[in-house]
């Protein structure tokens, strides 16, 4: 995402030809221009120094501090990290929220690429459009609202999705009400409204590789999914690398869902690390303790970043 | 993004069949594959659609029917009582302005400041201009659960707390805006300045009646964008908002929710489908725009 280009320079020469040298531009015309510049960036560099720098500066140094807004903060070193380290709760929410990056990821990712690879296939035009817009419909939904029905359609005794397991003959699965069960949910809850992101990424990287590749693979033989296995997925890498990142960088955020569906429940069973960050806070006022779990979530989404940009370099194969 | 062919990615000798009768065997033969796949496909976007189908039928069953199995995919009798109810149960009205007045300004306040900012990236020459773009676009990277507790604290300083404010303020600056719309404006050719310059306009005057008109499509995008993922927001409200009365809809959907445990589940529903109208109208007249938007900036 890094595309910072060199600034762009005018064609000089090309306009210096037909246009007389009193245009050119002068020192009063960049002086204006700065002075436009700074009063353009203003409204978009102060906000962000006050609500995304100073945050981020003061969540760090809040992190060694004991503070309840009510008293003086006081300095405790490394304490709040300590403490969060040994603290239970906050280790399976952790604990938790690796599981859940993992299994709904790999869920999330599968599937739209199974998806993404049939729906390009050959198919009229009206029904590929129809398939698309499906897919990405839960996208425009809210996390909220979405949980909301989903919890009604998992109810164990009146829910729908259990009504279905029935016709084929399977007894009422308790799904909101065993940690099992919950997780379960909570997983295809998220990956039901997130794998149309990574479809749509998917469409754009198949759409990217040319008619021709496939051609020859078939020149050669390939057929079927041995076509994929051996071009579309190594042309395919770098898009999946994309779709991966943001896929994780997401999902180690998650906390709509299982708020509304199972507010971290049944104990700490669906508990995850953004919603220990906002308990610890807002519900038990250690906002010191809060910003350490937030400095550590950080960590670990900054060190997952670097890891998998180390690891691309080995594995994916750019054109 | 658009598909090139729509035949198929696997080349296939074309017009073999070309000038032979509607019954040769080869264009007639049934193809599984074919029919696999879309069979697959078809599953997959009836578990797509299945439950919002299912919600807004739910919604239009009268409330001691809605727990009834088995459950109604297709509203054939509706019935509306839900919808009245929910009305009396929630203060709709207001929650639907609240949302609409939070959503509604901070897309208008995206979509000017990242035009400016994006622009002064694009086409206008200062010092430290590169640098000051990569902080911008690093702090993209940092999510906002990190930085709610000082914006906390912050709002309460600034006298803002359990206030609309405090919702719309903290969300205006906007990285990723700002990245959508340099791209925009670098799309645009950098001779229009060079034009508008030799006929005497000041930057001023360039960027208001040449870059600004041109770039209202970029600028709907990050609209859109905004739009949608404010309308649905949650977290934030949660934290930022203390009284009923500055509620959002996604808030006090889940507050209706709670109120009535398991009570009728139609009530619900029907608030869960207003929510979505807004969300529906985008779906519909900007849904290019939208996917455009979201895979922005990913290579693709």
């Amino acid at each position: 995402m890094s595309t910072t280009t060199p600034p762009r320079e005018r064609p000089r020469q090309a306009a210096g030809q037909s246009v007389p040298a009193q245009h050119q531009p002068t020192a009063k015309s960049r002086h204006s221009q700065r002075w436009l510049a700074w009063i353009f960036l203003a409204p978009t560099i102060l906000g962000m120094g006050l609500f995304t720098l100073i945050p981020i500066v003061a969540s760090v140094v809040l992190a060694f501090f004991r503070w309840d807004i009510i008293s003086a903060p006081t300095f405790v070193g490394f304490d709040n990290f300590s403490e969060v380290v040994q603290d239970p709760t906050v280790r399976v929410s952790f604990l938790n929220t690796i599981v859940f990056v993992v299994v709904a990821v790999a869920f999330q990712l599968g599937l739209a690429l199974a998806l993404a690879i049939m729906v390009q296939e050959k198919m009229p035009a009206w029904l590929r459009v129809f398939f698309r817009s499906a897919f990405f419909f839960p996208l425009i939904l809210s996390a909220a609202s979405v949980s909301i029905f989903m919890r009604y359609l998992f109810n164990e005794q009146f829910g729908v999705v259990n009504w279905f397991l029935s016709l084929v003959g399977i007894p009422a699965v308790p799904w909101l009400t065993t940690p099992g069960g919950s997780a379960a949910v909570v997983i295809l809850v998220y990956v039901w409204q997130n794998f149309g992101f990574s479809f749509l990424l998917f469409i754009g990287g198949l759409a990217s590789i040319p008619v021709e590749t496939y051609e020859a693979a078939s020149i050669d033989g390939a057929t079927g999914w041995r076509k994929h296995l051996h071009v579309t997925l190594p042309l395919l890498s770098p898009t999946t690398l994309v779709a991966s990142v943001m896929a994780i960088i997401s999902a180690l955020q998650v906390f709509d869902q299982p708020y509304v569906l199972t507010r971290g429940g049944p104990g700490d069973s669906t508990r995850t690390a953004v919603m220990v960050i906002f308990e610890s806070a807002f519900q038990r006022l250690e906002f010191g303790q809060a910003s350490a779990i937030g400095v550590l979530l950080t960590l670990i989404i900054m060190a997952i970043t670097a890891a998998q940009f180390r690891l691309s370099k080995r594995f994916v194969f750019y054109q | 993004m658009t598909t090139t062919t729509d035949h198929g990615l696997a080349g296939h000798s074309p017009r073999l069949s070309e000038g032979l009768p509607e019954t040769s065997p080869k264009r007639r033969r049934f193809s599984w594959s074919f029919a696999l796949r879309v069979g697959l496909l078809l599953i997959a976007a009836a578990l797509t659609l299945g439950p919002v189908l299912w919600t807004l039928s739910t919604s239009l069953r009268s409330p001691s029917e809605s727990f009834k199995l088995p459950p109604s995919f297709f509203p054939w009798n509706p019935d509306f009582t839900s919808y009245g109810e929910v009305f009396q149960q929630l203060n709709i009205f207001l929650l639907v302005l609240n949302s609409a007045l939070v959503t509604g300004l901070i897309a208008v306040g995206q979509m000017v400041s990242a035009a400016m900012a994006g622009y002064a990236f694009a086409h206008l020459k200062f010092r430290g201009r590169g640098a000051l773009f990569s902080i911008v676009l690093a702090t993209m990277m940092v999510p906002v659960q990190v930085t709610i507790v000082p914006v906390f604290m912050l709002i309460r300083g600034m006298g803002l707390s359990d206030t609309l404010l405090a919702l719309i303020l903290p969300a205006i600056p906007t990285a990723f805006g700002t990245f959508l719309m340099r791209q925009y404006f670098m799309g645009l050719p950098a001779e229009l300045a060079e034009a508008a310059s030799i006929d005497g306009a000041s930057p001023w005057r360039t960027f208001r009646s040449v870059y600004a008109p041109l770039a209202m499509p970029g600028m709907a995008i990050v609209g859109i964008l905004a739009f949608n993922f404010h309308w649905n927001e949650f977290f934030r409200p949660l934290i930022l908002t203390i009284s009923e009365q500055n509620f959002t809809l996604p808030l006090g959907l889940v507050s209706l929710q709670g109120n009535l445990g398991t009570g009728s589940i139609s009530v619900v529903l029907a608030g869960v489908v207003l929510s979505m109208i807004p969300a529906l109208v985008v779906f519909m007249f900007g849904q290019r725009a939208l996917q455009d938007g979201l895979t922005a900036g990913t290579g693709k």
